[in-house]
C-alpha cells in the first residue's frame, strides 16, 4: 500500500494531477446537474401557474 | 406556425438526448472505473517511472479539449450560415466544458513536465498553442457575457470561434513543425501505436470515459438552456 501511494518517487506529481482532475470533473458535473434541476423546477412552476 | 417550426428541432433534441443520456453516462462511469483500475495496476514505465500514470488523464483531457473546440466551431458555422435554432445553444454550452478540459490538460501536463523535463512550463510550440486554446475559450465566454443582445452576442462569438479554428492544426502539428520538448504523436500514427498494450488499454478506456462524460455534460447543458429559453418565452407571454 505504501509503495502504491509513493508512486515511485513521483507522489508529489501524480497525486496532485489526479486530485485536480477529479475535483474539476466532479465540480463540473455537480454544477451542470444543479443548473438543470433549477431550470426544470422553474419551468414546471411557470407552467403550473398558467 | 413559425413558433412551432422553431420548436420542432429543440423538441426532437430533448427526446433524442433523453434517450441517449442514460447510456452515455453509464458508459462514461464504467470506462472511467475500468481505466483507473488498469491505470493504477499498470507497471511503471521503464523511462518515465510512475509519472506515466499522468498520461492516462493528461492525453484524454487534451483530446477532449481539442474535439470540443472543433464541435464548437462546427456549431458556430451552422449558427452563422443556417441559423439553426440549436446551433448557438450547442456552441455556447460547450465552451465552459472546453475551458475546463483545456485547463486540466495544461495542469496535468505541467505536473508531468516538472519531473520529466525539469520545468513546470516551457514556452514551446505545443504548450503555447494549447495555452492559446484556453484563452480562446475564455474570450469566447467573455464575448457572450459582454454583449447584451443575444442574437448579436451569438454572431460575434461564432465569428471568434471560427477565427480560432486555425489554432487546432497548429496544436496538432506543432510537435512536427517545431523543435519541441513535447513528445510527438505516439498513438494514431502510421505503423501502429508506439505505446505498449499495458498502457494503451487504460489510456483508451480513459479517453472513452472522458469523451462520453463530455458528451453527457454537454447534452445536459444544452437541455438546461432549452428549458431556460422556454421559461423565458413563457414569462414574456405572461407579462
Amino acid at each position: 500500500m505504501e509503495v502504491f501511494f509513493a508512486m515511485g518517487k513521483y507522489a508529489a506529481y501524480v497525486w496532485p494531477a489526479y486530485g485536480v482532475s477529479v475535483i474539476g470533473l466532479v465540480v463540473a458535473t455537480v454544477l451542470t446537474l444543479s443548473a438543470h434541476r433549477r431550470a426544470k423546477n422553474k419551468l414546471a412552476a411557470l407552467e403550473s401557474a398558467r | 406556425m413559425a413558433s412551432i417550426f422553431e420548436f420542432a428541432n429543440p423538441t426532437r433534441f430533448m427526446k433524442l438526448s433523453g434517450m441517449l443520456l442514460p447510456w452515455l453516462s453509464v458508459i462514461a462511469a464504467l470506462s472511467l472505473i475500468a481505466g483507473l483500475y488498469l491505470g493504477f495496476t499498470a507497471p511503471p514505465d521503464y523511462q518515465q517511472g510512475d509519472t506515466v500514470k499522468i498520461m492516462f488523464i493528461h492525453v484524454p483531457a487534451a483530446w477532449v479539449a481539442m474535439m470540443c473546440y472543433g464541435l464548437m466551431a462546427v456549431a458556430s458555422l451552422l449558427s452563422l450560415v443556417n441559423r439553426h435554432p440549436l446551433a448557438d445553444v450547442a456552441a455556447k454550452s460547450a465552451a465552459p466544458l472546453g475551458a475546463l478540459f483545456t485547463a486540466l490538460a495544461l495542469i496535468t501536463g505541467s505536473l508531468w513536465g516538472k519531473p520529466m523535463w525539469g520545468a513546470y512550463w516551457v514556452w514551446d510550440a505545443r504548450l503555447t498553442s494549447f495555452l492559446l486554446l484556453l484563452f480562446l475559450y475564455l474570450g469566447y465566454m467573455a464575448l457572450w457575457n459582454a454583449i447584451e443582445d443575444e442574437t448579436r452576442a451569438a454572431r460575434a462569438a461564432a465569428i471568434l470561434a471560427l477565427v480560432g479554428v486555425v489554432n487546432l492544426p497548429i496544436i496538432e502539428f506543432s510537435v512536427d513543425w517545431w523543435n519541441t520538448l513535447h513528445q510527438g504523436e505516439s498513438i494514431l500514427r502510421s505503423g501502429g501505436p508506439l505505446i505498449a498494450g499495458v498502457f494503451l488499454w487504460p489510456l483508451g478506456l480513459m479517453a472513452l470515459g472522458y469523451t462520453t462524460l463530455f458528451f453527457s455534460l454537454w447534452m445536459i447543458r444544452v437541455r438546461t438552456e432549452i428549458l431556460n429559453r422556454r421559461a423565458r418565452s413563457l414569462m414574456m407571454g405572461n407579462a
